[in-house]
């Protein structure tokens, strides 16, 4: 029973730490590997995300309706924004980090100004179970299963739908693509706005188990950030494997250490990995195929 | 002649508004306070204490007849603001007083830029203790008021093994050795100890750790915004554990920010929360919410503030309307300066400069409504001046913590 107990508890933490790490980063990494973007607006649409699940909780919708919701309403404002300001900057990535700073230091300050500086939760459903002397929150398992459908759901979008291929035009060779009739416009703000929406989704599904604050987003930054930095460009090649090994470096460590040698962990996996692997894992698998 | 006479009179009136301008020259107070980042929801309250403590003692006629101005800057739950706005107030607007500060990394931040301009500030939040500064009055309650009373009351209740998680700072630091401490002389046992990087908001594996240590109650040490999902998170996967604090509810009122029953079992030791049953309290909180009527919550932080104006009022009326440092700290030295505020008596302690408390036990139960199984009255601020701090005979500047205590003479 011990055993199995050890077993379920390092699996458990395993999958936290990986459903933790594939959400927080899908949204930056669509942004970033589609689109070459490198968007620090990327906490404030988690934040947006959340504080609109929660509204649409208070507003009577159940849960994952109003988790749908503030991923849409993420999604949108991440069209608008890239409308209004990154469309203007595809072309100089160094202004667009700035300029999409500039809107995280608004939507930040903003949130604080019209709700305040915090903002009652809507508490996490689906209670406990136990296994051995340990119990566990059911609500982490639909956490794993949610990073486990996003994977899997972008992975359908990017490689079976008609957008999809047009998106993956339109990022190899726009020039073409437009010459070919696509409205690479659209793709752009399309792409942004799904990477926006996940963004959006990760607040939604997160709003649950956290503290709301205007400056929630933050939290999630670091560990986007790390995942894809030590994942590369590509999604799939590179965030899904990139969470998969962070999660066992930041499970492990934080089991045997506590948190402060988790988060270090997570850092000198990033240094290790930046230093052997330049272009992150995705740079590792592409290379070896070739 | 009429020109001569015109020109006599402006110079006669000009005379006798500088004259006039003089007598009701403002007190300047700097507030140096966190209105944004990880901090605010906590301290935005002690910024509307402050305001509605000035324009009470400005409506009433101001400190020895002279208003209160006050220069606010939002530091932004950032240690660098505290420095570059420390000095400022204190260069550029020259105020009399600072009132400054929420953790104690910003406080420790701004504390030597205090010192070189020889300036005066007061620190008005709940904190690990042991400052010893001449340039500084804390108003907030330190371990000796909180944890002497709480831990041995959670033993007794509880038993007698120790969990402690603490955000990984100085307040969480030397905190988490003072509950060390008083759980060893109270002949109980530290099961297991976790210091948290300010910001982590996700707690799994802590919450595992914690069951397989299996304790009796938790010491729960948790700061900022970021850190207080721990208790959404630790109620979702069960853990059932009392929790005590020195910082939770009557600082960020979680129990009003989260779900029933997240915050269930968790027992605060605090000098002041708005739910204090006294006529003072309800007084209180009846003036604030008239001045701020969305005011989300009135917390010690805000009390202390409150108390600080008042104190510094009354020092510098006693003080025959100097704003001087020394002045001040003569009056402070006869041990008497005292005030009837919101959490009850409370007296300046000369050889620290620290506060007496009444101290509440508030209890969170299952629905979050706050009761309080236990009061002490009148708890002073002891540890310091037993330990050879007497700022009255020398201002060594220093922060001492039982492991590095004073030197006695």
């Amino acid at each position: 029973m011990e055993f199995v107990t050890a077993i379920v508890s390092s699996a458990y933490q395993f999958g936290d730490a990986f459903a933790f790490l594939v959400l927080s980063a899908c949204g930056l990494a669509v942004i970033f590997g589609m689109m070459g973007v490198i968007n620090l607006a990327h906490g404030e649409f988690i934040m947006c995300g959340a504080y609109m699940t929660v509204f649409a909780v208070n507003w009577g919708l159940p849960l994952p309706l109003a988790i749908v919701c503030g991923s849409l309403f993420a999604g949108l404002v991440g069209m608008v924004i890239e409308r209004l300001v990154v469309r203007r900057l595809y072309s100089r990535p160094l202004d667009s980090i700035l300029a999409t700073w500039g809107v995280s230091l608004i939507a930040s300050q903003g949130t604080l100004i019209l709700f305040g500086p915090t903002m009652r939760g809507v508490g996490t459903p689906l209670g406990s179970f136990t296994v051995g002397a340990l119990s566990f929150s059911y609500y982490r398992l639909v956490l794993m299963a949610t990073a486990l459908a996003v994977l899997a759901l972008l992975y359908l979008v990017f490689t079976k739908t008609r957008f999809g291929v047009l998106a993956r035009a339109t990022i190899q060779a726009p020039h073409m693509a437009n010459a070919l009739g696509v409205d690479t416009g659209r793709i752009y703000a399309y792409t942004f706005g799904i990477g926006a929406a996940l963004a959006g989704l990760t607040g939604g599904i997160y709003a649950p188990t956290m503290t709301m604050i205007p400056t929630m987003g933050t939290t999630f930054i670091m560990e986007a950030f790390v995942t894809v930095v030590v994942g590369g460009a590509d999604v799939f090649l590179g965030t899904a494997p990139a969470a998969a090994l962070l999660a066992v470096v930041k499970a492990s460590l934080t089991s045997w250490q506590g948190q402060l040698a988790g988060q270090i962990g997570l850092l000198l996996a990033v240094i290790v990995v930046i230093r052997l692997l330049p272009k992150g894992i995705t740079g590792f698998i592409l290379k070896d195929r070739a | 002649m009429t020109v001569r006479l015109l020109q006599a009179t402006m110079l006669t009136c000009a005379f006798a508004l500088s004259g006039a301008a003089h007598a009701a020259d403002p007190i300047k107070i700097g507030v140096l306070e966190d209105q944004s980042g990880d901090f605010a929801a906590a301290t935005i309250g002690k910024v509307h204490a402050i305001e509605l403590a000035a324009e009470e003692i400005n409506n009433a006629g101001g400190i020895a007849g002279r208003p209160i101005e006050l220069v606010v800057y939002d530091t932004q739950s950032d240690n660098n603001r505290y420095q570059e706005f420390m000095r400022r107030v204190l260069q550029r607007d020259k105020v009399d007083v600072v009132f400054a500060g929420f953790s104690s990394a910003s406080r420790e931040a701004y504390r030597p830029i205090v010192n070189q301009f020889d300036g005066l500030a007061f620190y008005n939040n709940q904190y690990e203790g042991g400052v010893c500064d001449a340039n500084m009055i804390v108003t907030g309650a330190v371990p000796e008021q909180q944890f002497s009373t709480l831990i041995p009351w959670m033993m007794e209740t509880y038993g007698k093994r120790v969990y402690t998680i603490a955000a990984d700072y100085n307040f969480g630091q030397i905190s988490a050795e003072w509950v060390r401490d008083i759980v060893k002389e109270s002949g109980g046992e530290m099961v297991g100890e976790e210091f948290i990087p300010l910001g982590v908001s996700q707690f799994s594996q802590t919450i595992q750790n914690i069951q397989t240590a299996k304790p009796d109650f938790v010491v729960t040490l948790l700061v900022g915004a970021a850190q207080a999902s721990y208790y959404e998170q630790a109620a979702s996967a069960n853990l059932g554990l009392p929790m005590a604090s020195s910082v939770n509810v009557g600082q960020g009122y979680e129990h009003k920010r989260f779900t029933p029953p997240s915050l269930a079992n968790m027992y605060v030791t605090t000098n002041y929360i708005e739910e204090v049953d006294t006529p003072a309290s309800k007084a209180f909180l009846e003036k604030f919410h008239a001045k701020y009527p969305n005011e989300p919550y009135v917390n010690q932080e805000a009390a202390n503030s409150y108390i600080a104006m008042n104190l510094y009022k009354q020092m510098v009326e006693r003080a025959g309307g100097s704003t001087k440092r020394d002045d001040l700290r003569a009056e402070l030295a006869k041990g008497d300066v005292c005030f009837d505020g919101p959490s009850g008596n409370v007296c300046l302690d000369p050889k620290s400069q620290h506060m007496s408390h009444t101290i509440f036990l508030a209890k969170v139960g299952d629905d979050h409504a706050i009761s309080f199984p236990k009061v002490w009255e009148d708890i002073k601020p002891y540890w310091l001046g037993d330990a050879g701090c007497d700022l009255t005979q020398a201002d060594p500047d220093e922060q001492y913590t039982p492991s590095n205590p004073p030197t006695k003479q």
